[in-house]
């Protein structure tokens, strides 16, 4: 904002920043870094080298079943909150209906509220209704969890391009649907798709929801809480926690990178 | 006009809120007519034209198309194509695209649609320009292209809004040419939007000058110059100079008035009622005026007054004589040819001549 005369990179900011990512980032490093450690203990010094822990979990059942249930637990969350963020996203910039700001409001409120206060109600609400807990009271959850980041996503997407291009399709003889298929979903794809990827790391790495709802088969964070009982797995589940880690960062990465430039390449465009 | 109308547009009001944009309108476009709606900023031309394109619903009236009413068409079902202000070209898709994009429904072999679209390139004049992109693409041509996906369509009408708006002024005047002449090659009727009295003069079979939500006049551009209905008409097509005046009399299909300025004049009564003592305007464009040294011989009409001073632009020159007991000084534009009296002097006396055919008579608003 400031102009450019003025970005002489102040020092102070710089080490506050500098010490930010470092309580931020370094705790989680330690994870890796132990999960390399030829000791089942989890202390100073290192003692050697070794990819023991990570063989292990590849030889272990119960991690490819919860890997399993995480991802089709992720991927169906992920779709559903996409397509729904599409629709609410259109909703909110391109009506003015009665209760706009409200319903944007409740669409975001679970970023702000306790995660654990969803997970309660929807526990009493699903008891209440007899529906017993499964995968899918966990997607359930999840749904609510990831539609903010799906929405918050999309909107610049929307807001980035003119309206006039939708009427152009349905002046040139296309009814709402085809506009919609042939116009303004190509236009927000790069949002789509930084919302899929973001919504399932969202869902992949989700805990409180998880441990209200799950039922008898435990998504992958599920299964890592359960583990930590036992001592003697403990390194396993760092390694697990590394790789989980690895993907998330990669995945996060990705979006934003598609993502990139919301604003400015579909401005642009007209 | 009115019983084989190709659009007809009955009173039409449309409000936004408590803001009334269009009052009233009503407007019979023939067909293939190149029709324009003039009008300052903000009167309600895009609002009309998104009415006759079915982005907006009037709030009352109604719009027939080719005889059909249209008031529950939606815009993709009308006979009617846009070319928006902004061009609104579709920035995924290459040019190709773009003019093939409205082409779907009609299944097309791949190879029929391209030819179909090489032919539309030829007629824009941007031919081999189908692999591009609209950021690779100059303001003009993207008119072009949103001009060329319209009229593959071959719509019966083709809604255009400012389309040369945002081209500068030597474009804008090519596109003009050749637009008219795309218009009669193709021969569909155009209802085209501008706020640029020249060019709407330049291309219109009629015009219809809009302003506050209402229409004012329809006309043929020489008749909206040369029989302006109203001081708004007159005042927002070319220069006009204007004198209060009183009718005395009525004789024989003409008013005598008593004009501040020009003394008694007979004008063309032109079908209006108006009773002695009724205060009317008269107006006369600046080049039925002409300029003399002495008082002319022969001349329906001429008063002396000080000439005040000159413009020389060339092709011709603008001078500016006041009289006595006008407030404003008149404007004279007279055209420079060799050996005309082209050498006038500040501050000399010098006559005004006109011929009664030159006067409009404009009711009191
Ligand atoms: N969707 C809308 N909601 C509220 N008011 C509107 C809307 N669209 C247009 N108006 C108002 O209606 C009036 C006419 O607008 P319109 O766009 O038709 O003007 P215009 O003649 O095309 O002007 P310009 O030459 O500047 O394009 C303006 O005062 C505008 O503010
Ligand atoms: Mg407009």
């Amino acid at each position: 904002m400031s102009g450019r005369g003025f970005n002489k990179p102040s020092r102070s900011l710089r080490l506050y920043s500098l010490i930010f990512l470092f309580v931020l980032y370094v705790p989680v490093l330690f994870l890796p870094l132990f999960s390399f450690n030829d000791s089942i203990y989890v202390k100073f010094p290192l003692t050697g080298f070794t990819f023991e822990w990570y063989g292990e979990l590849f030889e272990r059942e119960p991690v490819w079943n919860a890997l399993m249930n995480s991802l089709k637990v992720g991927i169906s969350v992920s779709v559903l909150s996409t397509v729904m963020g599409i629709f609410a996203a259109k909703a909110i910039t391109r009506y003015r209906f009665p209760g706009r700001g409200p319903a944007v409001g409740f669409i975001m409120l679970p970023l702000v509220v306790p995660l654990i206060i969803f997970g309660v109600a929807l526990l009493v609400l699903f008891s209440r209704m007899g529906v017993s807990l499964s995968l899918y009271t966990v997607a359930m959850g999840h749904l609510i969890v990831c539609l903010p980041f799906s929405v918050a996503t999309l909107i610049p997407r929307f807001e980035g391009f003119d309206k006039s291009v939708e009427e152009a399709s349905s002046d040139l003889g296309e009814n709402a649907f085809w506009t919609f298929w042939r116009v303004t979903l190509p236009m927000v794809f790069p949002g789509v798709v930084a919302s899929l990827i973001l919504t399932f790391t969202v869902s992949f790495d989700e805990f409180i929801m998880a441990f209200f709802l799950s039922g008898s088969e435990p998504t992958l964070p599920m299964y890592i809480w359960g583990q930590l009982r036992f001592p003697k797995e403990f390194p396993s589940i760092l390694a697990l926690s590394s790789i989980i880690i690895a993907v998330s960062f990669l995945l996060i990465f990705i979006s934003q990178w598609i993502n990139r430039g919301a604003h400015v390449t579909s401005v642009k465009g007209d | 006009m009115t019983q084989n109308a190709f659009i007809s547009v009955r009173n039409i009001d449309k409000h936004f809120g408590a803001f009334q944009a269009v009052n009233g309108a009503s407007i019979d476009i023939g067909h293939g007519e190149f029709f324009s709606l003039l009008g300052p900023s903000g009167c309600g031309k895009t609002t009309l034209l998104r009415m006759l394109a079915g982005f907006e619903a009037p709030s009352s009236g109604e719009i027939l198309i080719d005889g059909q009413p249209m008031t529950d068409v939606p815009p993709n079902l009308r006979p009617v194509n846009m070319v928006f202000q902004n061009y609104a070209i579709f920035p995924h898709l290459s040019v190709r695209d773009n003019i093939a994009y409205g082409l779907r429904k009609q299944k097309l072999s791949r190879e029929k649609r391209y030819e179909m679209v090489d032919e539309m390139l030829d007629l824009i004049k941007l031919p081999g320009y189908g692999e591009r992109r609209s950021h690779e693409l100059s303001g003009g041509q993207r008119q072009r292209i949103a001009l060329a996906r319209a009229l593959i369509l071959r719509p019966k009408v083709l809604l255009l809004d400012e389309p040369l708006g945002a081209l500068d002024k030597q474009l804008r005047e090519q596109m003009q040419l050749e637009l008219r002449a795309l218009q009669q090659t193709v021969g569909i009727t155009f209802v085209f939007v501008t706020h640029d009295q020249e060019e709407a003069l330049t291309l219109s079979d009629r015009i219809a000058v809009m302003s506050g939500g209402h229409v004012l006049q329809i006309d043929t551009p020489r008749g909206l110059y040369e029989a302006p209905n109203s001081r708004k008409v007159a005042s927002f097509i070319g220069t006009m100079n204007f004198f209060d005046a009183q009718v005395l009399g009525a004789e024989g299909g003409h008013f005598v008035v008593e004009t501040q300025g020009l003394g008694k004049l007979r004008v063309p009564s032109a079908g209006r009622n108006l009773a002695p003592g009724d205060k009317v305007e008269v107006a006369i464009r600046p080049e039925k005026l002409t300029l003399s040294d002495h008082k002319p011989d022969q001349s329906d009409g001429a008063v002396s007054g000080e000439l005040e001073n000159a413009a020389y632009l060339g092709e011709r020159s603008h001078y500016f004589v006041r009289l006595p007991g006008v407030e404003q000084p008149v404007a004279v534009s007279a055209q420079n040819s060799e050996g005309a009296t082209s050498q006038v002097n500040a501050n000399t006396h010098t006559w005004l001549n006109w011929s009664e055919s030159a006067i409009v008579l404009i009711g009191k608003e």
